[in-house]
């Protein structure tokens, strides 16, 4: 284990080889740029970083240096170079969403998730590529060029968090922050080959992300392993007084989810529970026939149609035999709302988003195009020139939804079927069901410029954004690859079970091994 | 108002309570700093920020809705008001819309010629955030906002529309005013913003039960300019129909320079607010319990402490009326009652020396130097004898520029009552001798200058002498 390979070590490993002083934040710092450059990361490039300034991270890394030398334990995360999707808000980094009417600017304080990140030792190396406002499902909406898929630069990475999966996915770091409204970290994760998690609606405060649709919202933990992600998330989780619909649940200790044991109940210094949680592997027993024993995993025919593209069928086929191998059951069940989840998200999403971008007025901060014809043609001007196409898109279509006499016919209506969508999941993990696997989109990464039609683009989701919907946990990892291209597998879970979610996807990674990618 | 239109008034009141901080954050509410110094990233809605509901904010609007007879639903929803102005940073108000905090009360405003009491119903009571402040004036071609006022947290109350006259509505004002000083939720005070009025007004001839098209008053800056504002509406609207005209559904803004009103210019008809439910905030739970305790701790209301006064300290129901305009001043008058076991006194000096020492003062009583217990003790040194009541009105000057005790003063200042015999004897002897024609007079018989005489000892003694003594010490003399 050495920094020559860095690109292949996991976050565990890297924090643990600095706590014991085997290597050196800075030298991280370094590594991770270099391997930027390496990969041709840059606007010419892959496109992956909106800002990223290797001096000032060797700074902040001599800060930690210095932490290190004061305290017995700086934290998890000691050295660990993070990458933060550009819509989180980091002291010292511009956050611009992608967009033009935020370019450059500075939020002068920082999301709860990236102080929490800084708090356990990780050092923050950029700000990633992703569609504007988190509107899209390739990073082509980022007012700042496309961000290219480092496993073929024709394609796209996914998106919206696009820049987040393609910095894991090239080596740049192990871990990166992105955000959710309707599968924007699973489905770049899974066009990428690594993983990615959105958890319960709640577990994550939101506090310092720039607000999409609220009600959906959630920032997401992209890892390069199911490792790698469960020690991000961990390290963020937990309820925020900043943020109201955080919830104040416990937070387990995800990375025991690996021994296949049940989660303990609280964290307890001191414990052994603890001392696995900081050893750089958890090491999990080979996988055997008793690894998923009692496990109940739900195959709901709606997310494997008919139209489903038969090579990532048989991906999640092969799947599936494993964690039946590994002792688990798979049932067929249904969530029969399920196909309704685009229109219902397509108001819901929009309708909030129209509300939550109208602080971009240009009167206080961002852009201001002001025609000097007084306030109506300042707010046109701006807004007109500050929005890309599709937030355009979408900020018109919310205030449609939600005007006088269309309420009641598409928002009122639309958070009805949220809520059956969402009883659905409730009925089937009432039923004796663990956990529901699907795949997490109906096909690989497609090619840049590909998908012109905004319905069809919204297609991508199909599998991800009832999670969404429902504010149940979800994750995609990495199931194999069809045509050299990544294919990811959804797990998802009951709300707040995050460690059943994290149990199955380590014993499915370990159990696929090297299948995983090829 | 004339004999064939009735002119029917519903006012929405919106009220600014008396928190520390700001109805989302932790921002200060204070009147008065400098420009946009008490904001943050969530009142100044920076991107990322979210709104945590003040607890504070939300007992204060709960007391003032019980304390209007309205009834709390356990469940209120907030809810985005979306429209852009400069003052309002996030492009939305968090308020609430169709799940208030409360509705359903009512508020009495006395009664009519024919003795029956005036009801006026309260249709909803809820929560709000202030938007900040456009300046218009201060930059040539240009506006300025300070947002120290964005996030403030308000309460707005809803009449029904069953004010008849703007008399009445005027009377409402009063008494929702003093219920809420009661109440001590806000500092209601139309001066400083914290109570504003926006009226409802629409007239229909005497009879007919269905209601005409309304206006919308606003700009209003007293509670006569409300009253003003109504009648001039009210010739308005009848003009218009007398003449065969219409009345048309819009904003107005009362012109209190020229006693008129004019159409807003702003195109407030028009606006579609796409009220949805606010995401950041959970809806609002209050338990059973809560709501019991909070109504279980509702300070005594005025009604109530009107008769109460008039049943513990026998004063009349018109005096209690005068001594529970304010709470403070019922506070006032109630410490003293108590103390000196006086009502009657009590109502005589608070209403009289009391109030016209603050009139040339600063005027807050419960600043006043002279405390309650103060005043009584003054009124139990006149009850005993020890200081007459007219020195006692000296001993209350010194108690006011002092502040010393009354007992101290009036001993320091040899006010206290003589009733030596000796002494009196003396000033009976001086005073005759003094004034020899009306001591004649009196001698011979002439018993109504008893009175005359007295005024000369009770001068002479500077107001110590006790007049009861007196007197008898001259009837003995007069034999």
């Amino acid at each position: 284990m050495t920094i020559e390979n860095y690109a292949s070590l996991s976050a565990a490993q890297i924090s643990a080889s600095v706590r014991a002083g085997q290597m050196t934040p800075s030298s991280l710092v370094n590594a991770s740029f270099d391997r930027a450059d390496e990969i041709g990361a840059g606007r010419d490039g892959l496109n992956i970083f909106l800002y990223s300034d290797r001096d000032a991270c060797c700074e902040e890394a001599e800060l930690v240096s210095g932490r290190l030398e004061k305290a017995t334990d700086v934290g998890v995360l000691a050295g660990v170079p993070i990458a933060i999707k550009d819509n989180i808000a980091s002291l010292g980094l511009p956050t611009s969403c992608g967009s033009k009417i935020l370019k450059g600017y500075v939020s002068p304080f920082e999301s709860t998730a990236v102080t929490r990140l800084r708090a356990n030792g990780a050092i923050i190396v950029a700000k990633t590529n992703m569609d504007e406002f988190a509107m899209g499902s390739s990073t082509e909406n980022s007012a700042y060029g496309p961000t290219r898929n480092p496993h073929d630069v024709r394609l796209v990475p996914g998106g919206s968090s696009g820049g987040s999966a393609a910095a894991v996915a090239a080596g740049i770091t192990p871990i990166a922050l992105g955000s959710e409204t309707g599968g924007s970290v699973r489905q770049p994760a899974a066009f990428c080959g690594v993983v990615g998690v959105k958890p319960t609606y709640g577990r994550v405060s939101r506090y310092g992300l720039v607000a999409f649709a609220s009600s959906l919202d959630q920032i997401g933990v992209v890892g390069r392993t199911v490792d790698d992600a469960a020690i991000g998330l961990e390290t963020i989780a937990g309820f925020d007084k900043m943020d109201s619909t955080s919830s104040d649940a416990d937070v387990p200790l995800y990375r025991l989810a690996a021994l296949g044991k049940p989660a303990p109940a609280a964290r307890e210094p001191d414990t052994e529970a603890m001392r696995i949680a900081r050893t750089p592997v958890p090491l999990p027993p080979p996988p055997s026939e008793t690894t998923l024993k009692g496990v109940v995993i739900g195959k709901p025919r709606e997310y494997f149609p008919e139209s489903l593209d038969a090579n990532i069928r048989d991906l999640c086929d092969r799947a599936l035999d494993k964690m039946r191998w590994m002792g688990a059951t798979v049932r067929d069940v249904s969530l029969p709302r399920s196909p309704l989840a685009i229109p219902v998200y397509y108001i819901i999403a929009p309708a909030e988003a129209s509300s939550n971008l109208a602080r971009f007025d240009g009167v206080r901060y961002g852009l201001r195009v002001d025609p000097g014809k007084g306030l109506r043609p300042m707010y046109d001007a701006t807004r007109s020139e500050g929005f890309g196409p599709e937030v355009t898109r979408r900020v018109l279509l919310g205030t449609y939804v939600l005007s006088a006499g269309y309420y009641d016919a598409y928002y009122k209506k639309a958070q009805a079927v949220r809520t059956l969508i969402a009883d659905d999941f409730r009925s089937v993990f009432a039923s004796g069901v663990h956990t529901i696997f699907t795949p997490t989109t109906p096909t690989p990464a497609f090619a840049v410029g590909a998908i012109s039609d905004p319905y069809e683009m919204y297609l991508n989701d199909i599998f991800t954004v009832t999670a969404n919907l429902a504010g149940v946990p979800a994750m995609s990892v990495p199931i194999g690859r069809v045509r050299r291209l990544p294919v990811g597998g959804q797990i998802i879970t009951p709300h707040f079970d995050e460690y059943s979610m994290f149990r199955v996807g380590y014993a499915l990674e370990a159990a696929l091994g090297a299948d995983a990618h090829r | 108002m004339n004999d064939r239109y009735e002119m029917v008034v519903g006012l929405e009141v919106h009220v600014q309570l008396k928190t520390r901080t700001k109805a989302f954050c932790g921002c200060s509410t204070d009147f008065g700093a400098p420009p946009n110094v008490n904001t943050c990233p969530v009142c100044l809605a920076l991107p990322g920020a979210l709104p945590v509901l003040n607890e504070k904010a939300v007992e204060l609007a709960a007391r003032a809705a019980l304390g209007l007879g309205c009834k709390i639903d356990p469940i209120s929803v907030f809810a985005r008001k979306n429209y852009f102005y400069p003052d309002l940073p996030k492009g939305y108000q968090i308020s609430q819309f169709d799940q208030p905090l409360a509705t359903g009360g009512h508020i009495g405003i006395g009664k009519t010629e024919d003795g029956k009491d005036v009801q006026i119903g309260i249709t909803r009571l809820h929560m709000e955030e202030d938007a900040g402040k456009s300046i218009h004036d201060r930059y040539p071609g240009a506006t300025a906002i300070d947002l120290n006022r964005a996030g403030v947290p308000l309460i707005e109350i809803v009449s029904e529309p069953d004010l008849r006259s703007a008399t009445d509505a005027a009377a409402y004002l009063r008494t929702l005013k003093q219920i809420l000083q009661y109440l001590d939720v806000s500092d209601v005070s139309m001066e400083e913003g914290s109570l504003r009025v926006d009226a409802n007004i629409s007239i229909r001839p005497f009879g007919q039960t269905k209601l005409g098209t309304k206006t919308e008053v606003k700009n209003m800056n007293s509670f006569s300019a409300v009253e003003r504002a109504l009648d001039a509406e009210y010739e308005r609207q009848s003009k218009l129909l007398e003449s065969g005209g219409s009345v048309q559904q819009q904003t107005l803004l009362w012109d209190a320079a020229h006693e008129t009103v004019r159409p807003s210019r702003s195109k407030e008809g028009s606006h579609d607010y796409r009220y949805f439910p606010e995401p950041d905030l959970r809806p609002l739970l209050l338990d059973k319990k809560w709501i019991d305790d909070a109504q279980a701790n509702l300070p005594e209301l005025p009604d109530a402490r009107k008769k109460r006064f008039v049943e513990d300290y026998a004063i009349s129901l018109a005096e209690s009326e005068q001594l529970t305009a304010t709470p403070s001043l019922a506070n006032y008058y109630e410490g003293v009652a108590r103390a000196s076991k006086d009502g009657k006194s009590a109502y005589n000096w608070v209403m009289g020396e009391v109030l016209a020492a603050l009139r040339s003062g600063d005027g807050d009583i419960s600043l006043f130097a002279v405390r309650p217990a103060d005043l009584a003790q003054l009124l139990n040194l006149v009850r005993d004898g020890t200081v007459s009541h007219t020195a006692a009105k000296r001993v209350f000057a010194m108690m006011v520029e002092t502040g010393k005790p009354a007992a101290q003063i009036a001993a320091d200042e040899g006010l206290s009552q003589v009733g030596d015999e000796s002494a009196l004897t003396t000033w009976v002897e001086e005073v005759l001798e003094e004034h020899p024609e009306e001591a004649k007079r009196y001698l011979s018989g002439e018993k109504k200058l008893q009175g005359v005489l007295v005024g000369f000892v009770m001068k002479k003694s500077r107001g110590r002498a006790d007049p009861k003594r007196v007197n008898q010490l001259l009837s003995a003399r007069g034999g």
